[in-house]
C-alpha cells in the first residue's frame, strides 16, 4: 500500500499545506499539546503547528459534531487586533466587507483581497469596540497575513495592528448539544448570544470570549481564552458534556464538516489566483465599503461577469474526486477539483470544483479525471448539508 | 492486534495467505490503522492479470487515496465485492477482509515475502 496523491493533495493533514517549517523539532505546539498526546491523538504536521488529525476516527468524531458535540482545538488560528482612532477605516481598508455595518458585540465573515480582487485569506473579523477590532486569520498565512494587514495599517491613520496570537488559546464546541453541555460552565446566557454574536465571561473559571461562531455548518461556540487556561477549560467542556457523548475532534473530521457545510477551505477552493466572486462569494462582500483593497477589479468583474465559477459536486460513477483532479468535458480538460471527499453524514462522494459558467448550474453532468478514469459527476447547489434549525 | 502466522507480509503492508495455488490478499492492521477510516476500494475484475510489487487496485480513507500493490503476480479469481458496500469491514477486521484471490504463477515466491515475527520487526 503506497500513498498515491501526497504530491497534490493540500488538505489539512497534509504536510506541504504551507512553506512553514514541519521538520518534527520545529513544529509549533499549541497550549494543548500535551493534552492532545496524552488522549492517544494522531498528530501530524499542519502549517508549521502539530495538530491532532483525529482521536477516534474521522467518520465518529464528524458524526458526534452532527449528532451531539465534539471539541476541537483551533489555537493554531493566528489573530490580530487592530485599534486606535481610525481603526475602523484601517479595517474597511482590509476586509472585503463593511465593517462600518458591524456593531460592537459582533461579527462577520470577510476576506483578505489582494488588490486584484483574490484571496490573501478569509476570516472572520470581531467588532470589539467602536475602534477595537480583532482578525482571526488561517494559520498558514498567519505571518504573510500580519506583515499585510500592519502595511496598510500604517497608511490608514491613527491605529495600529498588533500580532495577538501568543495571548488566545482558541477552542471550538460544536454541534447541537454545544449550548446545553457549555452553559452549566459560564454565567454568560449562551441563549442570548445571536449567530455570529459573541460576549465576555468566565468560563470554568477562566476569563473567555465566546462567539456564536464555527467552521462545521453546527450551532456552536469559538471560546478564546487565556493559553495557561486552556488545558482546564478543554477539561471541563469534556466533562460537562460526557453524558451527552461530547468528544475531542481533530482537524481530518474539521476538513469534512466544512466540506459538508460548503465552506470554502483557504489553499484549496479560494487563494491568490481565485476572486471572490468566481469563489461563490459574492454575498461577503460589503459593496457600501468604498475603502477596501481589490474593490474595482471586483466591481468591474461584477459588472462583466464571471467566465468561472466553484460549484458543488456530487459524484454520479463510483470513486471520489480529489484536490487537483481535473474537470473534463467531451474528454478536454475544463476546470480542476479543489477540495472533494467521501462524506461521513451524508455517504456520498463530494467536492468542490471550478468550472467554466457554461458548466456552472445546478443538474449539469460533468467527468472528473480520476486517476485516468472519466467519473461523471453531477453539479449540485451549496451547501451540501444544513441543518435543521 | 496480533498479526497471523498463517500468511505473509510486505514492506508495502500488504498480507497475502496462499493455499495451493491460490492466494488471498488484504491490507494489514498496521495499513489500515494509518489509513483511517476506509470508505472506497477499488478493485480489478476478475480474469485480471496482477504483477508483484505492482499496484492492482486503490484504497481510499476520508482523507487520502492509496494504492494497493500485489505481493506475488498471478491472475484475478475472485473479487470481494463486499468491500464495495462496507469498505469499513477493512478497518474492522483487516485480516480476515481479504480483496482479491489470486492464482499464483509460482507458490514458492511466497517464501521470499516477510513473516509474521518479520514484518512486525519491520513496525517496530
Amino acid at each position: 500500500m503506497t500513498v498515491a496523491n501526497a504530491s497534490h493533495e493540500r488538505n489539512p493533514n497534509d504536510p506541504n499545506a504551507s512553506n512553514a517549517p514541519n521538520e518534527p523539532n520545529l513544529l509549533r505546539k499549541t497550549p494543548l499539546n500535551a493534552r492532545h498526546h496524552a488522549s492517544g491523538a494522531r498528530m501530524v504536521p499542519f502549517a508549521g503547528w502539530e495538530m491532532p488529525l483525529e482521536y477516534a476516527g474521522i467518520t465518529s468524531e464528524h458524526m458526534a459534531v452532527r449528532t451531539r458535540a465534539g471539541l476541537f482545538d483551533v489555537s493554531h488560528m493566528g489573530e490580530v487586533e487592530i485599534a486606535g482612532r481610525d481603526a475602523l477605516a484601517a479595517v474597511q481598508r482590509i476586509v472585503c466587507s463593511d465593517p462600518a455595518q458591524l456593531r460592537v458585540g459582533h461579527a462577520q465573515y470577510t476576506g483578505l483581497l489582494t488588490p486584484d480582487g483574490t484571496f490573501l485569506d478569509d476570516l472572520i473579523v470581531y467588532r470589539l469596540a467602536p475602534t477595537h477590532f480583532l482578525l482571526v486569520v488561517n494559520a498558514s498565512n498567519a505571518e504573510k497575513d500580519y506583515a499585510w494587514i500592519s502595511e496598510q495599517v500604517k497608511a490608514a491613520g491613527d491605529a495600529v495592528a498588533v500580532d495577538s496570537s501568543s495571548r488566545y488559546a482558541l477552542l471550538a464546541l460544536q454541534g447541537p448539544a454545544a449550548l446545553d453541555v457549555l452553559q452549566p460552565l459560564t454565567g454568560v446566557e449562551l441563549a442570548a448570544i445571536p449567530a455570529f454574536g459573541f460576549a465576555y465571561g468566565e468560563v470554568a473559571g477562566a476569563r473567555a470570549t465566546i462567539a456564536r461562531t464555527g467552521y462545521t455548518g453546527e450551532d456552536g461556540f469559538e471560546i478564546f481564552v487565556p493559553p495557561n487556561m486552556a488545558d482546564r477549560v478543554w477539561q471541563a467542556i469534556l466533562e460537562s458534556g460526557r453524558s451527552a457523548g461530547v468528544v475531542a475532534a481533530g482537524l481530518g473530521a474539521r476538513d469534512t464538516l466544512r466540506l459538508e457545510a460548503g465552506m470554502r477551505l483557504f489553499g484549496n477552493d479560494i487563494d491568490e489566483s481565485t476572486t471572490v466572486l468566481e469563489a461563490g462569494l459574492g454575498w461577503i462582500v460589503g459593496w457600501t465599503n468604498e475603502r477596501f483593497i481589490g474593490r474595482d477589479p471586483l466591481l468591474r468583474q461584477k459588472e462583466q461577469g464571471v467566465t468561472r465559477r466553484l460549484v458543488g459536486l456530487e459524484m454520479i460513477d463510483p470513486g471520489i474526486a480529489r484536490h487537483g483532479y481535473r474537470v473534463l468535458q467531451d474528454g478536454r480538460p475544463v476546470g480542476v477539483v479543489t477540495s472533494g471527499t467521501q462524506t461521513p453524514y451524508l455517504k456520498k462522494a463530494i467536492g468542490m470544483a471550478y468550472v467554466p459558467v457554461a458548466l456552472a448550474r445546478s443538474g449539469t453532468e460533468i467527468a472528473i479525471d480520476i486517476r485516468g478514469r472519466a467519473a461523471r459527476a453531477r453539479v449540485v447547489p451549496m451547501p451540501f448539508y444544513k441543518r435543521r434549525t | 492486534m496480533a498479526y497471523p502466522d498463517d500468511r505473509r507480509y510486505t514492506k508495502d503492508h500488504e498480507w497475502i495467505r496462499v493455499s495451493g495455488d491460490t492466494a488471498e490478499v488484504g491490507i494489514t492492521d498496521y495499513a489500515q490503522q494509518q489509513l483511517g477510516d476506509v470508505v472506497y476500494v477499488e478493485l480489478p475484475e476478475v480474469g485480471a492479470h496482477v504483477t508483484a510489487g505492482q499496484p492492482f487496485g486503490t484504497i481510499e480513507s476520508v482523507k487520502a487515496v492509496s494504492e494497493l500493490v500485489a505481493p506475488m503476480g498471478g491472475q484475478v479469481v475472485e473479487v470481494n465485492n463486499h468491500l464495495k458496500q462496507h469498505p469499513e469491514v477493512v478497518n474492522n477486521d483487516p485480516h480476515a477482509s481479504w480483496m482479491i484471490k489470486v492464482r499464483v504463477a509460482n507458490p514458492g515466491e511466497a517464501a521470499a515475502l516477510l513473516d509474521s515475527a518479520q514484518y512486525q520487526k519491520l513496525l517496530g
